[in-house]
């Protein structure tokens, strides 16, 4: 085997609250593919914004071809041989194709003039090279999402980059897109370039990689060859300790429906979402990063109405045009990005938890400061929020503190229904372990929840049930006790129905 | 064909063509060279200003000092010309725009340096700037018969059967051409402005682009604020008062986005262009002048509505059959092409 | 593994009710700036002349700020929730003529003013409808207005002025509302005020009370801070940046009656160039142009300081411009100087 090209020795890195990489060491191998595996929150973003020095690591090393490095700018670690395709394309719809590949380091002719023949032929060379025929004069904004996939390649081409890191570049994409994907893949693999692999789906792992390195809570748990695994393992790996000792599960009796969802569909986003959720019930919906599982929600919230279907709670049948209908018929979201929809961090405590219901603490015309203290405290206790005092703005707050405001803030509306978007996303583990056993808690109070995750361990550990959707429809509906990691994952990736 | 009928700059011009077309064939006086030549005349500054402007725009900024940048540069200009008669032509030109740069640069700091929102220094600067002249002449005014005579015609000559203030006007439009087109600092603006995130990704540092911007904007005005007060041979503090949101306005007719990253030399143009026919069309129809503001006005919130419209982002696109459509409407419109 | 922690002692785990009160955050306040900065004016120029504590001058001065403070009011709430209606002063413009045109008409006074503040009415609902149903960005928009608005005014004006007004009406804008009343105690006194500083003082009540201690005021403190989280907490958001916009129009058809009233005549250009004036107002007053900060009493207590200035440097026969560069200057020195100490504690940590 070649010499790596690139190594990471012990690299660590912390945020405030939260240790996002510890001791991580990874080599990749010039002509081969390592996949990167790990949950959302295991530390792989993190890793990739090391590599393209957009972070700088608290502590460890980095060689390239054996020489120690240290990125200050995205432009160093370019200089060093190294490009990503970013998750969520990074580009310019304005601009051109070509200008998309060379911003940064456009091609100048002896004038300091920018080159745009040669920079439009050498686009349409690196496009050609991955068989990608997209005009270089093309605006990027009339592209698909795969097509810009394809630009970005290009781009990393266009570096001369030896190592290539793909950031879930499969998400949005379709079967054939992902055929001329890999097909592409493969070819730099022939040409010896290093790539890294991010993806959730197994399938694909096990198609393309020649290596893996799974991480889990910011730390590696597991590396080598792929060959060396099966599926079954690293999902376990993946996923560590046996799921139900992790989350106990409380024995909730299960009460009447509550609310009765039929063919939730909107024109582009999702069709045919059906479920019947009782009191005290969590229902657990899982799915790859955009199966449309928070657009469903979000639908069934009034945020981006649903052009068809019914909502009927407590036998009274609905129409939800905006959030507030919803939030008066008892309906709770709170949501996935909790910087943007769910905290309002410039706003002290007090404020975001009364927001979604100002009207119960109005006496009179004006708004009472103890009413809303004593709703405040009721559950910031019964959330344990660790702050100073009850009026700190929540940017002060650590991660899991401001996503228990926010939960606040939507029990302070006395819901019967709560869907939870992804609630534990990007928090340290001693809140999520708060969060978790709420959720609990919640269903105990005779709430009914849906939790959307994509971790597993989370669903399989809080749900009664469980609903798979991919594509933006259910596929499977697996009922607690009756089910296996392999199969949901199965389920959502449709691996399962292939092999069936 | 659909893409040509797409391209903003190709609309504006079409109903420009029209406009001038029908409005000559009502009284053909308005197509005849001298009143051409006239309303470019009258319009060369707002080209070069809008073109400045647009590049500010861009980055996500605005700038509302630059007309009293533009007035308080001319009015240096005018003192040079007025206490040193002797000092060249060139020199004197140069004054102004040395002055317009150093206001632009105020401006171009307190932005990028100190992150203050270019409204609010703007607005600031611009009370500044305009205040200064009074401070400046102890409220006098520099006429006609007070700045010199080559200072004043240089404006009026005529060289190719077109006025030097036309071809300033052309000069200026060319570099903005190349500047924004053929540097990697012209092509930057569009960046930091376009997704300021990418742009960090792709190295290019968006304090300088800003910088940069608002110092382009005051050289600019600067120039023009030359111009202004040769041609109209007086210097005062309310010069070009509110011209600004004119400025703004061609910017916007043009097709600049206020959200940044989007806008063309060839629409700016344009949008300035069409202001000044509008203007010099209404004495011609026998129309008051007095609606010269009111149609700017109009044509201005048609623009933005008709910008917003094609700039409407569609739903996520999850299904597979939406997905399907979406690429197959999008590739019967590549297949109109 | 000592004292067993229950959960009864975590609960416990005590959360103040509030900060606890330190004078340092007392005094960093930008209302105790502004108050410094008011009182400077006042020492300054009542020691540079003896005619500016005059009740008489003062209320005099006040009318010439009154018209704009009111305007400030509802930009300040604009700004606050991430918007600005440039179309203010324009839309002055249009309800002050259609008052010149209803008192030619024969109108009473108490209907000029209906008149102006419909007027005002339309124009912000006009505004209001671009901005939240075409989702256009509220500066575009207002330019456009602001030129339309304007460009109506001297479409159906031209260059001729509207005069004739009926005296009750001018006697509302140029007679004190309330007089002079001496009591026996020396300084013990009901100054005279004008009906325009009166109803600004009244609206500025108001309009602190509502943004400050009602419901609708948190909902536009949480649309300016984050409007999207504001929608998904079910506040309707839109609806109220529409009526705030309508609530822009009617205070600038309202400030068009006074002014038209104060002033007795009337041509296209009246107010011109207010816009860039109240919103420096409303900038000074700590309102923040990225929204979400901001009160009524800071926007109240930089109307005073500018208005005092202005009218301090009037009766020293300072030109109105060269006061603009102070006052110009003032607003970019508020701004930035607590920035400039941030970036310098900024590089000192970074070191």
């Amino acid at each position: 085997m070649p010499d790596p090209v690139l190594t990471l020795t012990g690299v660590s890195k912390s945020f405030p609250g939260v240790r996002a990489l510890h001791d991580v060491s990874l080599s990749l191998t010039p002509g081969r593919v390592t996949a990167l595996i790990g949950e959302n929150g295991a530390g792989k973003s993190t890793i990739v914004k090391i590599l393209t020095g957009i972070y700088r690591p608290d502590a460890g090393e980095i060689r390239v071809k054996g020489e120690a490095r240290h990125f200050a700018s995205p432009r160093d670690a370019w200089a060093a041989g190294i490009a990503a395709i970013h998750q969520e394309t990074v580009m310019f719809d304005e601009l051109t194709v070509a200008e998309n590949i060379f911003m940064g380091h456009m091609p100048v002719g002896p004038t300091g003039a920018v080159d745009w023949a040669g920079m439009r032929a050498r686009s349409a060379d690196l496009l050609n090279r991955i068989d990608a025929p997209i005009p270089p004069a093309f605006p990027l904004k009339r592209l698909s999402v795969a097509q810009k996939h394809l630009v970005e390649i290009a781009r990393a081409l266009s570096h001369d980059a030896q190592v290539v890191i793909m950031d879930e570049p499969t998400a949005a994409l379709s079967a054939n897109e992902i055929d001329d994907l890999f097909r592409i893949v493969a070819q730099l693999k022939a040409e010896g370039h290093a790539i890294v692999f991010i993806s959730h789906k197994f399938d694909e792992i096990f198609r393309i990689a020649d290596d893996f390195v799974c991480l889990r809570d910011g730390e590696k748990v597991g590396d080598g060859p792929i060959a060396s695994v099966n599926e079954a393992q690293l999902v376990r790996m993946m996923v560590g300790r046996p799921v139900d000792q992790v989350f106990p599960k409380r024995e909730v009796p299960i009460g009447d429906v509550v609310l009765s969802v039929k063919n939730l569909s909107n024109a582009t986003e999702y069709a045919d979402v059906s479920f019947d959720l009782r009191k005290g019930e969590i229902l657990g919906l899982y799915g790859l990063v955009g199966a449309g599982r928070t657009e469903a929600m979000q639908g069934l919230f009034g945020i981006t109405p649903m052009t068809r279907g019914t909502v009927t709670l407590e036998g009274r049948r609905l129409s939800i045009g905006s959030p507030s209908d919803a939030i008066r018929a008892g309906i709770s979201y709170v949501p996935e990005d909790r910087q943007d929809q769910g905290a309002i961090l410039s706003l002290g405590i007090r404020e975001n938890i009364t927001l979604a219901n100002l009207g119960k603490y109005v006496r009179g015309l004006f708004l009472s400061r103890a009413l809303e203290m004593t709703e405040t405290r009721r559950l910031g206790r019964r959330l344990a929020v660790k702050a100073a005092n009850w009026e700190q703005r929540l940017a002060e707050l650590s991660g899991g503190n401001q996503q228990k405001v926010v939960i606040a803030k939507w029990l302070a509306t006395r819901p019967k229904v709560i869907v939870l978007d992804e609630p534990t996303k990007g928090i340290d583990i001693g809140s999520k372990a708060a969060v978790h056993d709420f959720i609990g808690e919640l269903a105990g109070d005779g709430l009914a929840v849906v939790l959307i995750s994509s971790e597993l361990p989370e669903v399989m550990g809080l749900a009664d049930r469980l609903i798979v959707m991919k594509e933006g429809r259910m596929v499977e509906e697996f009922q607690r006790g009756r089910w296996s990691a392999e199969e949901i994952v199965g389920a959502a990736t449709g691996a399962r129905k292939e092999a069936a | 064909m659909t893409a040509l009928l797409k391209s903003r700059e190709l609309i504006l011009a079409l109903i420009l063509a029209i406009a001038v077309a029908a409005i000559g064939a009502y009284d053909s006086v308005f197509v005849q060279w001298q009143n051409i030549s006239d309303m470019l005349t009258e319009t060369s500054v707002l080209f070069m200003m809008a073109l400045a402007q647009m590049v500010v725009i861009l980055t996500r900024g605005i700038d509302l000092s630059v007309a009293a940048n533009l007035a308080l540069s001319g009015f240096v200009a005018a003192l040079v010309s007025q206490y040193y008669p002797d000092v060249p032509l060139v020199l004197m030109i140069a004054t102004g725009v040395a002055v317009g740069l150093l206001l632009g640069m105020i401006n171009g700091g307190l932005i990028a340096i100190l992150g203050i929102p270019p409204i609010v220094v703007t607005l600031g600067t611009l009370a500044v700037y305009r205040g200064m002249i009074i401070i400046l002449a102890g409220g006098d005014q520099v006429n006609a018969s007070e700045m010199g005579v080559e200072f004043q015609a240089f404006p009026k000559q005529a060289f190719l059967g077109l006025t030097t203030p036309i071809w300033i006007a052309i000069g200026v439009t060319i570099l903005f051409w190349l500047f924004l087109n053929l540097t990697r600092t012209g092509r930057g603006f569009y960046a930091v402005g376009g997704n300021p995130v990418a742009a960090r990704y792709c190295g290019i540092s968006q304090g300088w682009q800003e910088f940069l911007a608002y110092s382009i904007a005051g050289a600019v005005s600067g120039l023009c604020g030359y111009l202004w007060v040769a041609r109209y041979g007086v210097a005062y503090s309310e010069i070009a008062s509110g011209y600004e949101l004119t400025v703004i306005a061609a910017c916007v007719i043009g097709g600049v986005s206020i959200g940044g990253g989007v806008g063309t030399v060839a629409g700016t143009v344009l949008g300035a262009l069409f202001l000044g026919i509008v203007n010099t069309a209404l004495p011609v129809l026998q129309i008051s002048p007095f609606w010269q503001m009111a149609i700017a006005g109009a044509v201005i919130l048609a623009a933005v509505v008709i910008n917003a419209r094609a700039e409407r982002r569609p739903d996520k696109l999850i299904l597979p059959e939406a997905r399907r459509l979406g690429r197959t409407s999008r590739a019967m419109r590549r297949a109109g092409t | 593994m000592n004292a067993p922690v229950t959960q009864e002692s975590q609960d416990r785990y005590t959360v103040l009710d509030r900060p606890p009160w330190r004078l340092r955050d007392a005094l960093l306040r930008w209302e105790v700036i502004l108050v410094i900065l008011l009182v400077l004016t006042v020492v300054v120029n009542s020691l540079v002349s003896d005619v500016f504590l005059d009740v008489y001058n003062l209320a005099d001065a006040t009318s010439n700020f009154s018209e704009m403070a009111i305007i400030a009011l509802a930009m300040a709430l604009l700004i606050l929730v991430r918007d600005i209606d440039l179309s203010v002063a324009a839309i002055v413009a249009l309800a002050s003529m259609s008052i010149g045109y209803a008192a030619a008409a024969g109108w009473s006074p108490a209907m000029l003013f209906v008149v102006g503040i419909g007027v005002g009415l339309l124009c912000g609902a006009f505004n209001g409808a671009l901005v939240t149903w075409f989702r256009l960005p509220s500066i575009v928009v207002t330019i456009g207005t602001m030129s339309l608005f304007r460009g109506l005014t001297q479409v159906i004006l031209g260059d001729q002025a509207l005069t004739k007004y009926p005296q009750p009406f001018l006697d509302l804008g140029q007679n004190y509302f309330i007089q002079m009343t001496e009591t026996s105690v020396p300084w013990l006194f009901v100054p005279p005020v004008p009906l325009s500083f009166l109803i600004f003082l009244i609206l500025a009540v108001v309009f602190g009370i509502v943004l400050h201690t009602t419901a609708v005021g948190r909902k536009l403190f949480a649309i300016g801070s984050n409007p999207i989280a504001a929608r998904f907490s079910g506040i309707p958001v839109d609806r109220l940046r529409f009526f705030l916009f309508v609530l822009s129009g009617i205070m600038s058809g309202l400030a068009g009656a006074l002014l038209t009233a104060r002033l007795g005549s009337m041509r296209s250009n009246i107010a011109i160039g207010w816009e860039l004036d109240i919103v420096t107002m409303v900038i000074l007053g700590g309102v923040s142009i990225a929204g979400g900060v901001g009160s009524i009493l800071g926007v109240f207590l930089a109307v005073l300081v500018l208005g005092l200035v202005r009218f301090g440097m009037s009766i020293n026969n300072i030109p109105g411009q060269v006061v603009s560069v102070y006052i110009g200057a003032l607003l970019i020195a508020v701004i930035s100087i607590p920035r400039i100490f941030e970036k310098l504690r900024g590089w000192r940590a970074g070191r």
